[in-house]
């Protein structure tokens, strides 16, 4: 037995000690990425570049179909978002279209917040958002538009009406998973320093929730923008002049395919601004930042 | 190193306990049990004691120190700091935590340090300024001072929760195995690092581990806690000297292990 154990030993080696080399010596340890590599990086460009080449199919596609009628061309639509923003017709309908959402939009996220801070703060708050969520969260904004034209008339109140009802329930769902996400160890730390009520709320629960929060808020932004057109096309024109939906409804009433067009890619392109510019803006100032999202 | 605390400090009020721990029963619910941490626990820390609560998973340890914190009552006993019931979590006993996400990851490291000293609204903005430059200093990080958590390692990230604690100057530091998720270099490291400050500071801490070893090496004071319900086993003075930190770690070990074996010797 002891002659085969012995057999499995491990040779013994000589011990030795080194210095080791002074890192310069050594030669490249990190060089500069070459320009191509570093542009490719930068995802605008990137993303610019795949814009590129749905612009070059769509024209491609319209001038083989030749049907202004049906599907005009990129350079058309182009020209007709030209002209309609010279004339100051376009612009004047996305102001009043934007002016409503924000509106809408404001509105709903400070009900959303209030909802939020009720159901963090009490259990029956936390069954009320439960259960109003999971009510009200399915049933599309625009279901609601017959019953605000009824309660609040022809206008902006029941644009508004439905706009709130599309940005709350995602915003609070959002948020309230955002909160009851934050882990222990920072909310002990945060009563641990005498934080209570609303204080610690706002201090403790809504930067360490903000990921979640964010998400909300893209949600409940991309939902009142489409609720907004979709109700706008519905009854158009409030207060005189209409919003894009109403401009997108009357251009195809006059078959001006191309003005339809234009509408539309503002409402894309507005869209792109608030995802790409804004609320991108705002991540990379505070979750990016702060290494709570990659 | 030597420790002044393993010789009797001459100041006056070390007399009367700081922190005084009576007949404690800690008990908590989870969704289907409810479990008694600790049973009946005595213990008292004086000033400038490094307290440690030493034991095994499942005796409680952590539970007390949250009591201690305020964060969970007793169900019988009392627990005094300077003679005042606990009642809430409070500023004047600072925690550090084991885990890295006590730092708020949306402040920089010069800002965590000073959260607590504004939410607590004990200092002006320039004097909290003042106190954690004055505290990170001391854990050697004032190159960090302007950088956010997640781009500090688990070390660094602990010495930004200790200089946070202790720029509050809390009554008594409470700390729940802040080096247990460091890897064991880092963590033979802070223990001096730690030691320094204390004969710097003179603060008065509540260390848990489940480490003998951290154990002696931290405390100057050990309270060992059976598990299942926690309950004190044994209360010693921890000893330093290489022969008698090898022989206290032999003696503590016995104390914690020997109901296992008996147990193990007594099953057929």
């Amino acid at each position: 037995m002891s002659a085969g154990r012995a057999a499995l030993l491990p040779p013994s080696r000589p011990e030795f000690e080194r210095e080791t080399l002074d890192a310069r010596n050594i030669g490249e340890i990190e060089r500069p990425l070459s320009l191509l590599e570093r542009l490719g990086n930068i995802a605008a460009l990137r993303r610019l570049l795949l814009l590129v080449l749905l612009a070059a199919v769509w024209q491609a596609y319209a001038s083989w179909l030749d049907n202004p009628l049906i599907f005009p061309t990129f350079a058309d639509t182009v020209a007709a978002l030209v002209k309609g923003v010279a004339s100051g017709e376009l612009v004047a309908r996305t102001v009043t279209s934007i002016k409503v959402l924000v509106m809408g939009y404001a509105a709903g996220v400070a009900a959303a917040a209030l909802l939020t801070g009720f159901a963090v703060s009490t259990r029956i708050g936390t069954d009320l958002l439960t259960t109003l969520t999971a009510m009200f969260n399915p049933l599309p904004a625009i279901a609601l538009l017959p019953l605000g034209l009824l309660w609040f008339g022809l206008g902006n109140p029941s644009l508004i009406f439905v706009l709130i009802h599309s940005v709350l329930w995602a915003v609070s769902l959002n948020t309230f998973s955002g909160f009851l996400a934050v882990s222990q160890t920072l909310r002990m730390a945060g009563h641990n320093y005498g934080l209570r009520g609303l204080r610690y709320v706002a201090r403790i629960l809504v930067p360490a929730a903000l990921p979640a929060i964010l998400t909300g808020l893209k949600v409940g932004w991309a939902f009142a923008w489409r609720t907004l057109i979709a109700a706008e096309l519905v009854f158009g024109v409030s207060s005189g002049s209409g919003g894009l939906g109403w401009f997108i409804y009357e251009n195809k009433n006059e078959l001006e395919t191309a003005n339809v067009f234009a509408g539309l890619f503002t409402v894309i392109m507005i869209g792109l601004v608030v995802e790409s510019v804004v609320f991108r803006a705002v991540e990379n100032g505070t979750v990016r930042k702060w290494g709570m999202q990659q | 190193m030597a420790l002044a605390a393993d010789s009797p400090a001459p100041a006056a009020d070390t007399a009367a306990p700081l922190l005084e721990v009576e007949g404690v029963t800690l008990q908590y619910k989870t969704r289907q049990h409810l479990v008694t941490a600790t049973y009946r626990v005595d213990f008292r820390v004086y000033r400038g004691d490094r307290f440690i609560l030493l034991g095994p998973s499942g005796c409680g340890k952590s539970s007390l120190l949250k009591g201690v914190g305020g964060f969970l009552k007793p169900v019988e006993g009392s627990i005094r700091l300077n003679g005042r019931a606990i009642e809430r979590p409070g500023p004047d006993r600072m925690m550090v935590f084991q885990e890295f996400d006590q730092l708020l990851p949306w402040k920089t490291v010069k800002q965590n340090v000073m959260f607590p000293m504004l939410a607590s609204r004990r200092c002006s903005a320039r004097e909290a300024a003042e106190r954690a430059m004055a505290y990170i200093a001391k854990v050697g990080l004032e190159k960090f001072c302007d950088i956010y958590p997640h781009m500090l390692s688990g070390g660094m990230k602990q010495r930004v929760a200790i200089a946070r604690a202790m720029a509050m100057e809390p009554a008594i530091l409470l700390m729940d195995e802040p080096f247990a998720s460091l890897d064991a270099l880092t963590r033979r490291k802070m223990q001096d690092e730690l030691l320094l400050l204390w004969e710097d500071i003179r603060f008065t801490m509540l260390f848990v581990t489940h480490s003998i070893e951290e154990a002696i090496i931290v405390g100057n004071r050990i309270l060992v806690l059976s598990p299942h319900p926690g309950q004190v086993k044994a209360e010693i003075n921890s000893d330093r000297s290489p022969d008698g930190a090898a022989s206290l770690q032999r003696r503590i070990r016995r104390m914690l292990f020997a109901e296992e074996v008996e147990a193990a010797g007594a099953s057929p």
